[in-house]
């Protein structure tokens, strides 16, 4: 963000200065050399080591998150946790609530990885995964679903990334009775939210070295709230020539998701629409328990795995820890930590493969610390 | 809804009846009260539309189907060779019965409507009811097997009503409706349905999880008509945990009852898992008039004129109009030769992985119904 900021002034700059148009054709490979070592990395370079933010979880959330934890720490990986409770309390409005130190560490650390959270039914609080992503602003949510290899599904080529809005639509909670048995329901739609989020996925799709985007809409029924949201990608995507755009209905892509998935690349959409891709995709490589997530804010980034709390298996050493392992992988590339990011994303999908050390919900018999060991054996 | 129940009784209480029979005595038989012959509208739509509907006729007068088409051109993006919205509508009314191929629908409307034709002609008509019975073909390969659901979708009011406004420049409110009578009538549907055709279970598709009140009211309604069903099992499931499951384990779904803007993604969901947009039938009800037409609605546009088109799903709504107007017989022998066809795999569309033509395809099944 700081460093698009950064580049946008500069070129603003020299278009001041009146520059020559050799210059300004130079300009942008000296720009890209100050843009890969500004953030992230030179911080953490300045201090060795970099802060984030843990939210273990409830339920199987405590395990999954300290497999990470030993697998991070096998890899060297540069970074210290620091694990925060999320548990409710009453704050001084006499409301429930993420307790203020929680929300003070993700916002000096500005980045966090979260294990499950469990969301009690009628608690008189509201759903945490719901106040987080308030409380940071989280406007993108990112989910990358690819077939892994060593867990057979009936659909093989998956590789696709959904990003979905995550602010408003069809989630803005406006909601009224009219008369008794006639609700409306809002769906908002803001060219603020739709161009941010449409950035963000042209952005991902350059930096992840994808080759197209498609908008997923239903503009042909919903022509002002969807068309406004479809024209603002339209207009993204003028800034990105380098990446393929395509526009399609939402029915036509679940049609053809589950025909041929290998049509589709990066996808962007509306609220509702990437809920339901979202999860359908996961359905298509195996699972919730296997797709990482990341959630972009403004004031940080939160990576998360997706699934339950699954308590049920919680303290008795079966859960899977894929799915947070991987979200922890996305955080490291989010931190530019790359050649950490594949060292342990080979290790994992290699341990996968080899089916040695499986855990229950893959059909295995292994514990999530035989697993563990296995992916700390493979560093 | 009483008539079309009586019909429905009537038509298994003859199918029954006269299964036993050598078929071409029961031809004879029906063709004898053949200057009974029914009248039905066709709308050919767009995109292959009207490659498909002809394959259909060419199939019933094949068949000696006693049915007469009172054809006419609906389209929105074509709005200079449409027919009146009112005409067709009238002769819907009139005929009872409509074969429809699939209308496009532009971004923006030529005259800055935000309702699209589709939507008018199933207010108009209050279409309220849209089924689509998915399942397994035989002869059809695909990665899932035995899928035997179907989907009954609200289809006139909810994300597809058309409010929409913008507030202030750059943000827009749309509005989804959802009523306590609208409700109440797609579950109690949902439920006849299920009995008539001894079904076991029926899956509400909802999200009262994000939308308290509107998704609320609607699964109160299904829950509520469920407690007069008690044969019946009725269970839901929240939108997007529902595509996840139909992807992992379809076997699962019986009769799923979903508002309008879920049904549209079950509906595509489910037909891609048998084989595509090409070979699933769907139907449109009021309580007075039924319209078949394809079960996922695409156009197909990038076909047009290559002859490519799979004309299965709109012979299968064929059948099912044969059925509906009382010919089980005939339906039997149109559905038996596309079942032969499928299941020789000899010939068959670019969709199923085969280099066949429509007119290929066509031919096939005329050539197996006798």
């Amino acid at each position: 963000m700081a460093a698009r900021f950064i580049q946008k002034i500069l070129k603003q700059l020299q278009l001041g200065l009146g520059l020559r148009v050799e210059a300004r054709d130079a300009a942008p490979a000296i720009i890209k050399a100050q843009v890969n070592t500004t953030p992230a990395a030179s911080r953490a370079y300045s201090s060795g080591t970099k802060k984030v933010t843990l939210i273990p979880g409830d339920g199987i959330g405590p395990e999954i998150s300290a497999a990470v934890q030993k697998i991070f720490t096998a890899a060297n990986v540069p970074i210290e946790w620091e694990a925060v409770d999320v548990t409710p309390v009453r704050g001084p409005d006499g409301k429930f609530g993420i307790p203020q130190a929680a929300i003070d560490s993700v916002n000096t650390n500005k980045i966090g990885l979260k294990g499950p959270l469990m969301t009690p039914v009628g608690k008189g609080h509201r759903s945490l995964n719901l106040a987080l992503r308030k409380e940071f602003n989280l406007y993108a949510n990112v989910r990358p679903c690819r077939s892994l290899e060593g867990y057979k599904t009936l659909y093989d080529d998956v590789d696709v990334v959904t990003i979905r809005e995550n602010t408003e639509g069809e989630y803005s909670g406006i909601e009224h009775e009219i008369v008794d048995g006639v609700v409306q329901s809002i769906k908002l739609i803001t060219e603020e939210a739709s161009k941010r989020v449409a950035e963000y996925a042209f952005q991902y799709a350059k930096n992840n070295n994808r080759r197209k985007v498609t908008v997923v809409h239903k503009a042909n029924i919903m022509r002002m709230s969807d068309g406004l949201f479809l024209r603002c990608v339209r207009d993204m995507a003028q800034k990105f020539p380098e990446i393929q755009f395509e526009e399609k209905y939402l029915d036509t892509v679940c049609l053809n998701m589950v025909q041929n998935p290998k049509k589709y690349d990066v996808l962007v959409m509306p609220n509702l629409y990437g809920d339901i891709l979202s999860d359908m995709c996961a359905g298509l490589v195996g699972g919730l328990g296997l797709t990482p997530s990341g959630n972009m804010g403004l004031n940080g980034a939160l990576f998360e795995s997706v699934h339950g709390t699954a308590p049920d298996i919680a303290g008795k050493d079966l859960a899977n820890p894929t799915a947070l392992l991987l979200s922890a992988v996305m955080m490291l590339r989010h931190m530019e930590l790359n050649s950490y990011a594949d060292k342990i994303e080979r290790a994992a999908f290699e341990t996968i493969k080899e089916s040695k050390y499986l855990t229950g919900d893959l059909g295995g018999r292994a514990k999530c610390s035989e697993f563990t060991n296995e992916i700390c054996a493979k560093l | 809804m009483s008539m079309l129940a009586r019909t429905l009784g009537r038509a298994a209480l003859q199918a029954a009846a006269t299964r036993s029979l050598h078929i071409s005595t029961v031809l004879r038989e029906e063709s004898n009260y053949g200057a009974n012959r029914t009248t039905c509208t066709l709308i050919p739509g767009d995109g292959v539309g009207p490659e498909l509907v002809y394959a259909l006729q060419e199939v019933f007068k094949a068949a000696n189907v006693p049915v007469d088409f009172e054809s006419y051109f609906l389209s929105e993006i074509n709005p200079v060779l449409s027919a009146k919205l009112e005409d067709v509508v009238g002769s819907i009314q009139k005929n009872k019965v409509c074969i429809k191929g699939i209308l496009a629908t532009p971004d923006y409307s030529n005259v800055g409507d935000l309702q699209t034709l589709n939507m008018k002609l199933r207010t108009d008509l209050d279409l309220y009811a849209n089924v689509v019975h998915v399942r397994s073909l035989p002869g059809v390969k695909t990665r899932h097997e035995n899928i035997d659901t179907v989907i009954i979708r609200e289809q006139t009011e909810g994300e597809y009503s058309a409010l929409e406004h913008e507030s202030v420049p750059g943000i827009v409110e749309c509005l989804k409706i959802v009523t306590a009578k609208k409700s109440m009538r797609i579950a109690k549907f949902a439920f006849d349905y299920a009995t008539k055709n001894n079904r076991k279970k029926v899956t509400a598709v909802h999200k009262a999880n994000i939308m308290k009140l509107g998704d609320g009211l609607f699964l109160k309604c299904c829950e509520e008509v469920s407690k007069l069903y008690p044969r019946i099992q009725f269970e839901k499931m929240i939108v997007d945990n529902t595509t996840m499951q139909m992807v992992s384990n379809p076997n699962q779904f019986d009769v799923m009852v979903t508002p309008n803007l879920y049904g549209a993604i079950v509906d595509n969901l489910a037909s891609g898992l048998v084989g595509g947009a090409g070979v699933v039938a769907g139907a449109s009800y009021s309580s007075e008039a039924v319209v078949f037409e394809p079960g996922a609605r695409h156009t197909f546009a990038e076909a047009v004129g290559k002859n490519v088109a799979n004309p299965t799903a709109m012979l299968l709504c064929g059948t099912k109009l044969l059925r509906h107007i009382n010919l089980p017989t005939y339906s039997e022998v149109v559905q038996n030769a596309i079942n032969k066809v499928l299941n020789d795999g000899k010939v068959r569309t670019k969709d199923l992985g085969g280099q066949s033509t429509t007119l290929d395809f066509t031919r096939a099944v005329i050539a197996n119904l006798h």
